[in-house]
């Protein structure tokens, strides 16, 4: 090897210094890690420890009470599982539509600019305003009341930002190369849409919209906005009726003095956790399973 | 044939054009647009039916802008515009009154990369039936699809999974069926074999050599002995000063790789540039 001997002399590889600074970082980085992780290990333990013994049938199928070894959550759960049904069946058919107008039919100009980049800010807006927005327009001004509508309503005012954004990255990871041959197969502009784009872009936009809708059903500020924090023994049977949900429940437990309470709250948090954890394993689920395909 | 279950709802005759019937397509002074910049310039050809055409030319000399045209794919492309005319038998495909989603169940496309739906080999082949309201057997028109292409064999005990999982020379061929399942009279074909292996490329040479006898081929290709092998009629474009395409010559393709009559061809034939 020709190398230049005057640059070698003058290089200096302070090996040793270099190694040493090389794990330094790795510790520093790991310790970051470690920090998020322990800490939320610590939480789980805590809640676990606390809240199993709380755990039983009657929690899950009885409704709240005074009594704290009475007392249930069933009142909160099915507002909660209204909540999510309403949510999606709002939130599904406008962000998708809203989604693919913007991808696959808006001229791209300054008013779209103008929308695309309003939808990205909504998405960062503080749930709480979502709240009171709908508690003026849902509950006061449309007289819906503090009904599981007017919940739903709210909640789907939040989730809809984010489900175009997913909705829109879906669609826009969609080869151009599929529409290019479904239009030389003589296809229209729907026809596209419907029997190429939309059914590869489904496995990406029903990701999205669980993870949103996973958000959704976390949410207690909004919801104490507009259901106020009530105590409900009764179950929603149709969405005019009033309503609660899981994260409220939790909150009227823990704001009670007694211990008992407490631990109350650490099994309503643990039901919460099933709930959200099991909504996010069917979204990764699904998302494997569409990236095995597109491997293929 | 499918075609013909349907009477025309846009392509009506152009008045005053008469054009033999050995013709199929043709384009008329034809120029391209992509918004200030003029791709293509004053192209005037004629394709044989039952011929296989094949463009040649140096890359970015307007190709593939050319053969969009035939079925009007260049629609899709943002700012572009065409002037001129493109005559398919006897009708004007540019017409106001012609409609895009019609030439194009007529007029088929095969793209460069081998670009399967992410659906089932049967799904694929039915796509241009089931969007043009086909009310025939589907299963029926979907094999004889496959064999034309010669890939039925290959497949038939997997109709029903991925095209995806299909090898590229396979994925090809199944491009081809899938747009040989509405029986279009032409078929444009943009570097069909560009992304293939040998083998691939010599089966789907094969292939066009079977189906010259039921429809009209447009192929572009940047392989001299390809256009050689399948083309009867070989037309050569280059990019002129103002950075247009155009025309240098379309003629026999024996004549055009023996006796050209310009020198460009001969030089770009014989690889003397680009
Ligand atoms: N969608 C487009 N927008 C703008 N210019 C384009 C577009 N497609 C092609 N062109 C230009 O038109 C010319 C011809 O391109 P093309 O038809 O792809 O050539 P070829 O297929 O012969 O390589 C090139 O200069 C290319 O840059
Ligand atoms: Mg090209």
């Amino acid at each position: 090897m020709a190398t230049n001997p005057s640059i070698q002399e003058q290089l200096n590889p302070r090996l040793s210094y270099r190694k040493k600074l090389g794990s330094v970082v790795y510790f520093l980085l790991l310790a970051a890690v470690l920090v998020g992780i322990v800490s939320l290990i610590v939480l789980l333990a805590r809640i676990l420890f606390e809240g199993i013994p709380w755990l039983s049938w009657h929690f899950i199928s009885d409704y709240p009470s005074r009594f704290p070894e009475r007392a249930g959550l069933k009142s909160a759960l099915f507002g909660t599982l209204w909540i999510m049904g309403l949510v999606a069946a709002f939130t599904i058919p406008i962000g998708v539509g809203a989604a693919v107008y913007l991808e696959e039919y808006s001229p791209k100009n300054w008013f779209s600019n103008i929308i695309e980049v309003n939808i990205s800010n909504l998405a960062g807006v503080p749930s709480i305003v979502y709240g009171l927005l709908g508690l003026a327009l849902f509950v006061q001004w449309m007289a819906i009341g503090r009904t599981v509508l007017a919940g739903a309503l709210t909640l789907t005012l939040l989730v809809l930002p984010i489900i175009i954004l997913a909705s829109r990255e879906a669609i826009r990871g969609v080869p151009d190369a599929y529409r290019q041959a479904g239009y030389a197969l003589g296809a229209d502009q729907w026809q596209v849409v419907r029997r190429i784009v939309l059914p590869s872009a489904l496995p990406g936009i029903l990701t999205g919209t669980i993870l949103a809708l996973s958000r959704a059903i976390g949410e207690a500020a909004p919801v104490i906005a507009i259901s106020a924090l009530v105590y409900l023994t009764f179950v929603p049977t149709d969405p005019l009726d009033r309503f609660t949900v899981l994260p409220i429940q939790i909150y009227t437990w823990v704001s009670r003095p007694q211990d008992e309470f407490r631990g109350l709250a650490a099994a309503g948090i643990i039901v919460l956790l099933v709930i959200l954890l099991s909504m996010n394993a069917i979204a990764i689920y699904l998302r494997n399973k569409y990236q095995q395909r597109s491997r293929e | 044939m499918v075609q013909s279950q349907q009477e025309s709802e846009t392509l009506e005759p152009v008045a005053g054009q008469s054009q033999s019937d050995e013709n199929v397509l043709a384009a008329r002074n034809l120029s391209v647009w992509y918004g200030n910049f003029r791709a293509v310039r004053d192209i005037n050809l004629d394709v044989k039916r039952n011929s296989v055409l094949a463009l040649i030319g140096p890359s970015g000399c307007g190709k593939s802008t050319l053969l969009r045209c035939f079925n009007r794919m260049n629609d899709l492309v943002l700012n572009s515009r065409v002037e001129g005319q493109i005559i398919y038998n006897g009708t004007d495909l540019y017409a106001p009154s012609t409609d895009s989603t019609e030439v194009r169940a007529r007029v088929g496309m095969v793209f460069q990369k081998p670009n399967p739906f992410p659906k089932t080999i049967f799904e694929n082949v039915a796509f241009g039936l089931r969007v043009n309201g086909f009310k025939g057997n589907l299963q029926e028109a979907v094999e004889r699809s496959l064999r034309q292409s010669a890939l039925w064999e290959e497949v038939k005990d997997r109709l029903n999974s991925s095209a995806l999982e299909l090898s590229g020379g396979q994925q090809q061929r199944l491009c081809i069926a899938r747009a040989l399942a509405v029986e279009p009279e032409v078929i444009l074909m943009d570097e069909p074999c560009s992304a293939l292996d040998p083998v691939a490329t010599l089966a789907i040479e094969d292939l066009i050599r079977q189906l010259v006898a039921k429809y009209t081929i447009i192929i572009v290709t940047h392989n001299m002995q390809q256009a050689a092998r399948v083309s009867h009629e070989t037309a050569f474009l280059m990019v002129g000063e103002d950075r247009a395409g155009y025309l240098v010559e379309m003629d026999a393709t024996d004549k055009i790789f023996t006796n050209p009559s310009h020198e460009q061809t001969e030089a770009y034939i014989t690889g003397r540039f680009s």
